[in-house]
């Protein structure tokens, strides 16, 4: 299984998302630069989390431009995996890949901790692996990660299933405790807790891991 | 030449924490009565082009300059020459 991990100036969680996926023997994962214009051959792609283009203008406003999003795009729609993790969720967010939108932190600081998450829904492609209302750790670390949407919006989400993660205690304002959801195709996902930190106990947990085995899963069963 | 300005700002129910901080800072201060600040990005835009500038500038807003699910949008064009 090949996984694409997206690099774009001012990323720096690529390669603790290259180190996590690198855990799996099956996978092989490599980075493909934001100039890059194909992403042929690969069967996940993961967005990593970082400062794209300094932040500028908008978190993820920048990125969304970049020639290889034209191929996530078209990656997108063929159904494979695509995972967004922190600034990787506002540039899915900003490509219009996920409904709603990233703002300020209600408390304006920047958060950096674990966070206790909840499993909302685990019949998805990136939960598969863990129980339904599992209560994981993850870290947070961002200082615009306050998920909005409208009402409407959210009402769909719901119904349709596409929260997956919600926080224990909300950190940053987030609506209806919002940390983590999927598209209405169920192949998008974007968070902003870091499961590619909590990998390891030797860094402090491995409640990041069943979501890399559930894709991996999902790609060994579609391809078996 | 022309000058666009562009002004865009947190729609009216979304939450704005910036603008609260600054709030209080002004109550801080004795500025007692201002009630709420709001805060918002103002772009200029310089031009000598002005051929189907406001279709143009609605162009540029949605594609880049606002996110419409929390932003709104005015711009003005002004001859600055």
């Amino acid at each position: 299984m090949k996984v694409a991990v997206l690099v774009f100036p001012g990323s720096n969680c690529d390669q603790d998302m290259l180190g996590a996926w690198q855990l799996m023997p099956e996978v092989e994962c490599q980075y493909v630069f934001h100039s890059e214009s194909s992403l042929e051959g690969f069967d996940v792609v993961a967005v990593p989390g970082g400062f794209s283009y300094g932040d500028y203008l908008r978190c993820g406003a920048i990125a969304r431009f970049s020639p290889v999003m034209k191929a996530l795009q078209e990656f997108a729609e063929s159904g494979k995996p695509v995972i967004g993790v922190c600034n990787g969720f506002q540039i899915l967010l900003e490509a219009g890949l996920l409904e709603g939108a990233l703002l300020r932190n209600e408390g304006l600081s920047f958060i950096c901790r674990p966070e206790k998450l909840r499993v909302v829904n685990k019949h998805s492609m990136f939960t598969s692996a863990y129980a339904e209302n599992q209560i994981l750790e993850i870290p947070i670390a961002h200082g615009e990660g306050n998920y909005y949407c409208d009402a409407e919006t959210y009402a769909r989400l719901k119904s349709n299933g596409q929260i997956l993660f919600e926080y224990e205690h909300n950190p940053n304002g987030s609506f209806m405790n919002i940390a983590g959801i999927c598209n209405s195709k169920g192949n998008v996902l974007g968070m902003m807790p870091h499961p590619e930190r909590v990998v390891e106990s030797l860094l402090g947990g491995t409640d990041g891991l069943p979501l890399f085995h559930s894709i991996l899963n999902f790609c060994q069963h579609k391809t078996a | 030449m022309y000058k666009i300005k562009v002004h865009v700002y947190l729609k009216e129910n979304i939450l704005d924490p910036q603008g609260k901080a600054v709030t209080n800072a002004l109550h801080q201060l004795g500025f007692n009565e201002v009630q709420t600040v709001r805060v918002g990005k103002y772009f200029q835009l310089f031009t000598d082009n002005v051929d189907d500038i406001e279709s143009r500038i609605k162009s540029m807003c949605q594609k880049l300059l606002v996110n419409e699910v929390i932003e709104d949008v005015d711009f003005t064009i002004e001859n600055a020459a």
